[in-house]
């Protein structure tokens, strides 16, 4: 594997019916990335369970329950290499009931594949799906249209789909969507190019998911640093250092630059940029580095360093579009912690604007509760002001989690509009 | 390509400083939970960048089976003196003496399970909220479904269907007296991208990863090492062998394999052409499809 390859995650959602375990089994299995104890100990179980051959889908299946009901329940996270990326799949399973699932696999997502049965066309849940992956802002969807083996590997078929997904998917925000039809049981189109198929012109999707452009998924415009911790070592060598050890979230920094620290306000310029192995001339997103500023300033956890000529909301009252992720249903101007990159306030829901019928893609503005599952777009209030970015334009400082101080349990995901 | 992109290593190793700043900021007592073998030895190499210039803000805690190579504790001691931090040994054989834990009997009778409640008393009597551990989702089909931060109950206890959800990179590690966190900042790695960066950092790891001579018996599909607590079978045979471990456990229950690859490239390039994972070679688990999702359960690694 050379030096220089990316990391791709990309999320699939869908139930076994889609052919989704057989097309991450395909994946996995045609990239080499199956053991042979693994393939093992998958014919056991197959044979145990009576069924004919080996059945790749039982390789996604990991806890006790998922492999007794035959159903995934939770994200499962796979991973494989080719010899140009590495590559993980937040796998989710597709069933509305588990909508909190595919959010939480869609929100550090590159690519979603959103699988279509050729047969059935598009249907609710693929709706359901690519709502989601709008919804999270993944930068680049591929539709794969499955099972083309029967339906004769027709043009016309794939065609339809596609008219029928353009349709509907016009309403969503995505900026790059692909289309490829695939039979993942027997493998056309999805590592090696279907000779089932001369009219599709396209890449197969390994190719596809090797060679998308995914360096600009990351917004490189807006300089943001939420700082995690203060490294203070007061040994002989750095009696004096003080510095800022965080992730840079988005944007680029450089010695020099002129600084803004929020919520204080106050402003420096960048000294240092320090790694163990070197002191930086630059840091960009994802990087983790500890900076060092010329003025002494206080600064905490929970602070953000940004340009001083491009400094994000600071806010008190936001609004997003939330996620509940918890059994126990939202209480009306009940109080949460909320968490925003490093920094920690309360917050209150004060209005439930309206919620996202996800099948249909239609507001209700009648239905005030938020239950397990829902997507609601809110008012939030909190005690002191968040310093936002819309979430279109940063994943990172565009987002939000609210958790019960009764329970310590995270109960919601938000994203700022 | 831009040059304002990092390689998956990089990414993984930005990612891992991140969650284990995380843990430090918000947990009161974290410990990174060392046992000598390589993804600990990789946490322990992560944390140092995550906190440089400061030393690492916390004590490595070392589960002591009793039953160890003794080359992984001297390369423990070694390394504890290197970083100048405190080491917290949680003693099985301890747990044994006080009645806490009976030993196995039987052939395949192991400390493996015991090491359980020797943890779990540990944290409990050290007030440990966090514990690091080197965990990769790749391992093991339990471990797949683990989060970065993964909550125990006052008991210890993993409750895999009820999860907190982790959503982009914001972890909650938000608890009550008593419960504790695991952490688990590589778990995004691969075996084969603990090698690749292992190699290319040039970390130090024990010398039984690599290939050297040793007596061995062949048992369960590998070979297991002559130990003072090896009992031989009849038809067992202790033979002389070059072998290195892929993975470092109990001397009595971690087999290795029949290899010639004595540097780091050698072993990078062996990882990659192997067809079998390398907990195949443990015989923990082995016991059962769910030996490890049990064992999580009830507060393992």
């Amino acid at each position: 594997m050379l030096d220089n390859n990316q990391l791709l995650r990309f999320t699939t959602a869908g139930s076994v019916d889609d052919g989704k375990s057989t097309l991450i089994g395909r994946l996995l299995y045609d990239s080499k990335s199956i053991f042979e104890d693994q393939l093992q100990a998958i014919e056991n179980t197959s044979k145990k369970k009576g069924h004919e051959g080996v059945d790749l889908a039982l390789f996604t299946d990991g806890l006790r329950d998922e492999r007794e009901q035959g159903i995934t329940i939770d994200v499962a996270y796979r991973y494989f290499t080719t010899p140009k990326r590495k590559f993980i799949i937040a796998d989710t399973p597709g069933h509305i009931q588990y909508t909190r699932n595919m959010v939480t696999g869609a929100s550090t997502a590159n690519a979603a594949i959103i699988l279509v049965d050729a047969r059935h066309g598009v249907i609710e849940q693929t709706k359901r799906h690519s709502f989601i992956a709008s919804l999270l802002q993944i930068p680049h969807v591929i539709v794969c249209i499955n099972k083309m083996d029967l339906v004769d590997y027709s043009e016309e078929t794939y065609n339809d789909v596609i008219n029928q997904f353009e349709e509907f998917s016009s309403k969503l925000l995505v900026n790059d969507i692909r289309f490829i039809p695939i039979s993942a049981l027997n493998g056309d189109n999805v590592v090696n190019r279907s000779t089932n198929m001369d009219w599709y012109q396209g890449a197969p999707l390994l190719h596809t998911l090797e060679t998308m452009h995914i360096s600009s998924d990351i917004n490189k415009v807006d300089a943001r640093f939420p700082v995690q911790t203060v490294l203070r070592p007061q040994s002989e060598n750095h009696r004096d250092y003080r510095g800022y050890a965080g992730r840079m979230a988005s944007g680029i920094f450089r010695l020099g630059d002129e600084v803004t620290v929020l919520p204080s306000g106050f402003t420096s310029k960048i000294k240092t940029i320090d790694t163990l192995d070197k002191s930086l001339k630059e840091a960009y997103a994802p990087m983790s580095v500890s900076i060092t500023l010329e003025d002494d300033i206080d600064i905490s956890r929970g602070d953000m360093i940004v340009k001083s000529n491009n400094k994000p909301e600071a806010s008190q009252d936001i609004e997003v579009m939330l996620c509940w992720l918890h059994n126990n249903a939202a209480k009306p101007r009940a109080k949460y912690s909320i968490r925003h990159t490093s920094n920690e306030q309360k917050a209150m829901i004060k209005e439930i604007v309206y919620k996202f019928d996800i099948n249909t893609l239609e507001r209700n503005s009648e239905d005030k509760e938020l239950k397990m599952n829902d997507i609601s777009k809110v008012k939030i209030r909190t005690t002191k002001p968040l310093m936002v970015d819309d979430y279109r334009e940063n994943r990172t400082t565009g987002s939000i989690i609210l958790i019960d101080d009764t329970t310590n349990e995270t109960v919601a995901a938000g994203m700022i509009v | 390509m831009s040059r304002y992109f990092l390689n998956y290593l990089d990414e993984l190793e930005s990612e891992a400083i991140y969650v284990l700043r995380e843990v430090w900021a918000q947990f009161d007592n974290p410990v990174i939970l060392f046992s000598g073998g390589k993804d600990s030895i990789l946490v322990t190499h992560l944390a140092k960048k995550a906190f440089h210039p400061a030393k690492i803000p916390f004590p490595l805690m070392h589960v002591d089976t009793g039953h160890n190579f003794p080359e992984t504790i001297q390369f423990r001691d070694n390394i504890i003196k290197e970083l100048g931090v405190e080491l917290i040994v949680g003693s099985v054989q301890e747990s044994i003496d006080e009645g806490r834990v009976a030993e196995e009997k039987g052939k395949n009778a192991t400390r493996n399970a015991l090491q359980i409640t020797t943890l779990l008393d540990a944290i409990e009597s050290n007030k440990i909220d966090c514990a690091i551990g080197g965990g990769r989702r790749d391992e093991e089909k339990a471990r797949a479904k683990e989060r970065f931060f993964s909550h125990r109950d006052d008991f210890g206890q993993w409750d895999p269907k009820n999860q907190r959800p982790e959503l982009w990179n914001i972890f909650n590690g938000k608890h009550f007296e008593g419960e504790h966190f695991r952490a688990f900042p590589i778990s995004n790695w691969t075996e084969m991208d603990v090698w690749n960066y292992i190699k290319r950092e040039n970390i130090a790891i024990p010398s039984l990863y690599f290939a050297h001579e040793r007596e061995v018996v062949w048992r369960q599909d590998s070979w297991i090492p002559n130990s003072e607590f090896l009992v031989l079978e009849d038809h067992e045979e202790i033979v002389t062998k070059k072998i290195r471990f892929r993975t470092l456990g109990d001397i009595t229950i971690t087999g290795g394999i029949e290899s010639d690859a004595d540097t780091l490239e050698k072993i990078a390039d062996e990882v990659s052409g192997m067809r079998q994972t390398e907990r195949g070679n443990r015989s923990d688990d082995k016991r059962s499809e769910s030996a490890m999702e049990d064992r999580k359960r009830q507060g393992y690694f």
